[in-house]
């Protein structure tokens, strides 16, 4: 927590878990799909569902899936720019197992046909956590440039994977590994000090066993083409 | 940050021979690792967007569950009519937090200070002082330093979050933030500063955070004001050489113990206090979001 943590930051209105909290997961949400939005189903669980209306949720999760930042004046008006800009969207309730009160799940199609499925949860204050991507467990909070790495669990990925890290010079500031059952699917979530390049998780991509890399970074236009 | 009580700061400010907003500004530098220039900019940022959100205040417009808006406006309009008993100085305060807090509910760009609930405190004190004494910006900015340094205290030794503390620590530590930096510019001593603070956080102790609907409207916006009100009668107190019997520090550890065995119900839940009172459950059932 510093200075401006307790005064600031500067949001709209009105709560800063169920609306500046949603605009932050949103825009992470659109960073890891990595292209614009095409279609977004939404479904809100426990308090996000009961009181989201009230609190602007739902625009606030459609402003953060076009970009949006928490003090941008348009988010309110977020359902008429996502109509402009060709975005469909949809909102439901759901009941998500042992999830946080403030908790979402998104769906997400991309322009160029990528989907992504993302639970989030809004801690209060703003902070956030993705909490799974694509159903497997994440667990980060979106303040550093993030690397998750799907792959089949056999030996060797994870080293594959920090040796890249370490020939890039990338420090990992934390680390997680997680598995469906031995031999199965696992998953592996690094926070970095630095961004990853692009090229390296390309490489990544097509080494053998590994499934999908998803990337989030903090960089302004940081996309790939 | 790394004081861990007011103590500790009003200490290191008279042992370096410096005011107290100096020694939060420069304790801000070596955690940020920024300049003067550049932390002394970004506060002054915060009090600008403050003073553009009061200015662009609109009385027309009303929170999605239409429970609040206009409420600025009608006391404005009073004020100018000459119909408020609490003087030109506390009613224009009035109008401000009134208006800061519906913008708020009306999906405003507002400064969190130190929440979204209770944003409109510190603006409704300073922005009316600063217009009735002509202040420079600089000395706005230096007392807007002072609120956040016991902001920053409060934090650490308590809580800031209604979901965690209650109200007392929303617009309870918002008031006594207030009243901090306005003793400051009211020319008070680093310990009128912390005896102003300690004197408006003992007056909300116990306030419970119980929303209606779980909306920051009602009671927030108008809590509002009684932070405002009460962060001027203390800081006015403390210049007046009033003392806290009960040291500062130790007044933020009663909220923070106080905030401990307050039931979950009361807070931020909205199922207890105003939230769970026969009117309040009825616009609650009309207001369940339909998705």
């Amino acid at each position: 927590m510093n200075l401006f943590d307790i005064v600031g930051p500067v949001m709209v209105g009105p709560s800063s878990s169920h609306t500046a909290g949603a605009v932050r997961i949103g825009h992470i949400a659109r960073r890891l799909l990595n292209e614009p939005v095409a279609k977004a189903e939404i479904y809100l669980h426990g308090s996000f569902l009961a009181t989201g209306k009230g609190h602007g949720t739902d625009r606030a999760l459609i402003a953060g899936l076009l970009e949006m930042r928490t003090d941008d004046e348009r988010i309110p008006d977020s359902f008429s720019w996502a109509d402009k800009q060709g975005m469909e969207y949809s909102f439901a309730g759901i009941e998500l197992r042992e999830a946080h009160p403030n908790s979402v799940l998104l769906k997400l199609t991309g322009k160029n046909g990528r989907y992504q499925e993302i639970v989030a949860a809004s801690l209060g204050g703003g902070r956030i956590k993705i909490c799974k991507i694509d159903g497997l467990e994440a667990n980060f909070c979106g303040d550093y440039p993030t690397l998750i790495v799907r792959n089949q669990d056999q030996p060797g990925h994870v080293a594959e994977v920090t040796s890249m890290l370490a020939h890039k010079s990338v420090n990992i500031a934390t680390m997680q590994l997680y598995r469906d059952k031995r031999g199965g699917s696992a998953v592996l979530v690094l926070e970095c000090d630095k961004e990853v390049p692009r090229e390296s998780i390309k490489w990544l991509e097509k080494l053998e066993g590994i499934y999908k890399v998803t990337y989030l970074s903090l960089k302004e236009g940081g996309e790939e083409p | 940050m790394s004081f861990q009580s007011l103590e500790e700061i009003t200490t290191s400010a008279s042992r370096q021979k410096k005011p107290f907003y100096r020694v939060i500004m420069e304790d801000d530098m070596s955690e940020r690792q920024v300049s003067e220039e550049e932390s002394f900019a970004v506060m002054q940022e915060m009090y600008h967007t403050m003073r553009k959100a009061d200015e662009s205040y609109d009385g027309a417009m009303r929170s999605a569950s239409g429970l609040v808006g206009n409420d600025g406006q009608k006391m404005e309009e009073a004020l100018q009519a000459g119909k408020t008993v609490s003087g030109d100085f506390i009613s224009q305060v009035m109008v401000r937090a009134l208006k800061m807090g519906e913008s708020n509910a009306c999906m405003k760009r507002i400064v969190a200070a130190p929440t979204a609930g209770s944003c409109g405190v510190i603006p409704a004190v300073f922005l009316t002082y600063q217009k009735k004494y002509q202040v420079p910006d600089e000395k706005m900015v230096e007392a807007m330093f002072t609120a956040a340094g016991i902001g920053m205290v409060i934090a650490e030794r308590a809580f800031i979050a209604g979901a965690t503390g209650g109200c007392q620590a929303e617009i309870g530590s918002a008031s006594a933030m207030a009243a901090g930096g306005l003793a400051y510019l009211m020319g008070g001593t680093e310990q009128e500063i912390t005896h102003a603070c300690a004197i408006a956080l003992k007056s909300l102790l116990g306030l419970v955070c119980d929303p209606v609907a779980g909306l920051v409207e009602v009671p927030c916006v108008k809590r509002n004001v009684i932070g405002a009100v009460n962060a001027v009668t203390s800081a006015d107190m403390a210049v007046a050489g009033i003392v806290s019997r009960i040291p500062p520090d130790e007044v933020i550890d009663a909220m923070r113990t106080i905030g401990m065995v307050l039931p979950c119900s009361l807070k931020e839940t909205g199922e207890g206090g105003l939230a769970a009172t026969p009117s309040g459950v009825e616009i609650s059932k009309k207001l369940i979001s339909n998705f």
